[in-house]
């Protein structure tokens, strides 16, 4: 039985393959229509992917156990700033975090700027971050080469710095940094050392752009202001997450003598929440440029129907011959519908290779540089499914056509 | 004493052209018996065809019985007189309906693809078909490299590959000059009287009919005449 199926389900194939074979032209150009759908797809696809793995990655980096504490947006009669446009958050509020929060193990404060940084007859803006003494560990984010600046270095203020890699480059070159003075507006900093490269993720810009230098000196020298903007905090472990959550929460709000019932003035965000957001936004992308890519399948869908119906018309005749010859209808199904899922099963393999290639081409051609593309299994096989899925929908109706055919009419149709 | 091979009883088929009914046959009863080669003449409009597409199970008379060796296709549905037409029926028609751009043996073969037996040995049963009707050199020419005559006797092969019960020709000549309509007609009249084989052929030439051991006349549904030779 299986193999009575088998032997007639390669004898239709065969029937098909050998009618596609007599117009060979017609075929391809039919075939086309899938091909640049299916590619598309996958092409498409493969740009929201690689953005999302770049975020990812950038996001996995950081460690999932890291929490930011920003204080509130400023509330006037009813005008809202933007986050961290409230100066309630103090050095001593983070210190006491850091001492107070046994679910917290190490806090850096962060206060940043950009500036323009001098060295000899190069110069260059960057982002200036100013750390506490604990950062390295925080953003799990070694130096390369040096060392980064010490618990003594911040308390006092000192002028040193630590530089990302894109700005040794930029301001050194081949020429060793360490224990050299930048000037960062105008002030002499010393060279500690440099940061290891992280690179580019996902066309968000370099994050080994910029410089960082005890807070404390950011604060006081740079910027002449007695807040800070926000406290990254890393926890003891991610099973601690919440409840260093709940402690910060009760330690600021003890701080800054917030009545019970009354809004934060500080807000605590998980770095896995702000992943996850990110993330959410990524799909949004990769799901709208692969459903703008679907509808180029559509149309590829649309104009295998159109050649079937015109391949039926046209061999309105040799369907009649072969019900004279005893072709039950559902044969006469059958063989239209392998014809037109053959054509769009191998548009669909054709297509793939089209759209790896493109993916690839992406990637390499300079214009787009800030597109990295990932394609994965999941997109390809999708693809070439929904190919298939659409040979199937849009081939049913001309067979369904063809076999409904009286064999009378059909023999003597001119 | 040869049985029949055909029995029809009281065939009437009616058509609906817009309101008005056509009644293209009006009860005919013949029986056609087995190893008879009958030729089918008549007018146009003489219900000749209809006729043919109801010997050929093509159409289902609207009432009256045919029996075709011993069962009753007139109550088959269209799945069971697919699989008659498949096993006991070979047709060859005025304009050979062969596959373009596909060869002989083929074209020969297409009958096997809806055999729903086990057919292991096609291409030689094709073979073999295609030689009873003098073409087995020309197995592997494509149909447009035939002439008139060698493409109607390719037909001939495709019917007779199931080796079926009735093999039916609509103006089989129709499309043929004088000589490779005698040469046709030969290889009908050799198949009929070495091999058995019955045929009904539908014809308006006189000369072809005269091939035949049967003639029967319709007019307006009936038939009206009976000749023997």
């Amino acid at each position: 039985m299986i193999k009575r199926t088998l032997r007639h389900g390669a004898q239709t194939l065969r029937v098909a393959l050998r009618a596609l074979n007599r117009n060979k032209m017609r075929s391809f150009l039919t075939a086309l229509g899938i091909i640049i759908g299916v590619g598309a797809v996958i092409a498409m696809v493969s740009i929201g992917e690689g953005a999302k793995r770049g975020i990812e990655s950038r996001f996995a980096s950081m460690g999932t156990n890291l929490l930011f504490v920003s204080p509130g947006s400023q509330n006037q009669r009813g005008v809202h700033g933007g986050w961290g446009s409230m100066t309630t958050l103090k050095e001593d509020d983070a210190l006491a975090i850091g001492r107070e929060c046994p679910a917290v193990l190490y806090i850096s404060p962060s206060v940043s700027a950009r500036a323009q940084t001098v060295y000899g007859n190069k110069n260059w803006n960057t982002s200036i971050s100013g750390t506490g003494e604990r950062y390295p560990e925080v953003r799990n984010w070694e130096v390369e080469f040096g060392a980064y600046f010490d618990e003594a270095m911040v308390r006092s203020a000192a002028k040193v710095c630590v530089l990302g890699a894109d700005v040794k480059t930029n301001l050194f070159e081949d020429e060793d940094p360490i224990g050299k003075v930048v000037r960062i507006k105008k002030i002499p900093f010393k060279v500690l050392g440099v940061l290891k490269k992280r690179g580019d993720s996902g066309g968000f810009g370099s994050r080994d752009d910029m410089i960082t230098i005890p807070y404390t000196t950011a604060m006081r020298r740079l910027q002449g202001i007695d807040y800070i903007q926000s406290v990254d905090v890393r926890a003891v472990s991610s099973e601690t997450l919440t409840e260093a959550v709940v402690q910060i929460q009760d330690l600021l709000r003890n701080r800054h003598r917030i009545a019970p019932g009354a809004e934060d003035d500080f807000t605590v965000r998980n770095m896995s929440e702000i992943a996850e957001t990110a993330a959410q936004a990524t799909q949004m992308m990769t799901v709208l440029l692969g459903s703008i890519a679907s509808i180029s399948l559509l149309v590829g869908g649309i104009g295998i129907m159109n050649i079937m119906l015109v391949s039926v018309t046209e061999r309105i005749r040799e369907i009649g011959l072969r019900m004279a010859v005893g072709a039950r209808e559902i044969d006469i199904l059958l063989q239209f519908l392998t014809e037109a899922i053959v054509l769009s099963l191998m548009g669909g393999l054709i297509g793939i290779g089209f759209g790896l290639g493109a993916s690839r081409l992406i990637k390499k051609v300079k214009m787009f540089s800030a597109f990295n593309t990932v394609v994965s299994l999941e997109s390809v096989l999708l693809a070439f499914f929904f190919a298939a899925a659409i040979g199937i929908f849009f081939g049913f109706y001309p067979a369904r056509k063809a076999s409904r055919l009286d064999p009378i009419e059909a023999l003597r149709y001119e | 004493m040869p049985g029949n091979v055909i029995e029809l009883k009281n065939l009437v088929k009616t058509y609906c052209v817009g309101e008005t009914e056509v009644r293209a046959l009006r009860g005919v009863s013949y029986n056609i018996a087995d190893g008879d080669f009958l030729a089918i003449m008549g007018p146009s409009g003489s219900g000749k065809s209809s006729l043919m597409n109801i010997l050929g199970c093509l159409d289902r008379p609207t009432s009256g019985e045919y029996f075709l060796d011993g069962e009753e296709v007139s109550t088959f549905d269209k799945t069971k007189l697919a699989r008659i037409r498949n096993q006991k029926i070979g047709f060859v028609f005025q304009s050979y309906n062969l596959l373009s751009r596909t060869t002989a043996l083929e074209n020969t073969e297409l009958p096997l693809l809806y055999s729903r037996t086990n057919v292991k040995d096609m291409a030689e049963r094709a073979l073999a078909s295609l030689a009873a009707v003098g073409l087995k050199d020309r197995a592997h020419h494509k149909t447009n490299q035939l002439s008139g005559g060698e493409q109607q006797r390719v037909a001939i092969a495709r019917a007779l590959l199931n080796n079926p019960t009735l093999i039916l020709a609509d103006e089989p000549t129709g499309n043929l000059d004088s000589t490779t309509s005698s040469e046709v007609m030969n290889i009908f009249k050799s198949l009929n009287e070495s091999k058995g084989m019955t045929i009904v052929m539908v014809t308006h030439e006189p000369d072809i009919a005269a091939w035949a051991r049967t003639r029967i006349y319709l007019k307006d549904g009936l038939i009206v005449r009976e000749e023997r030779s």
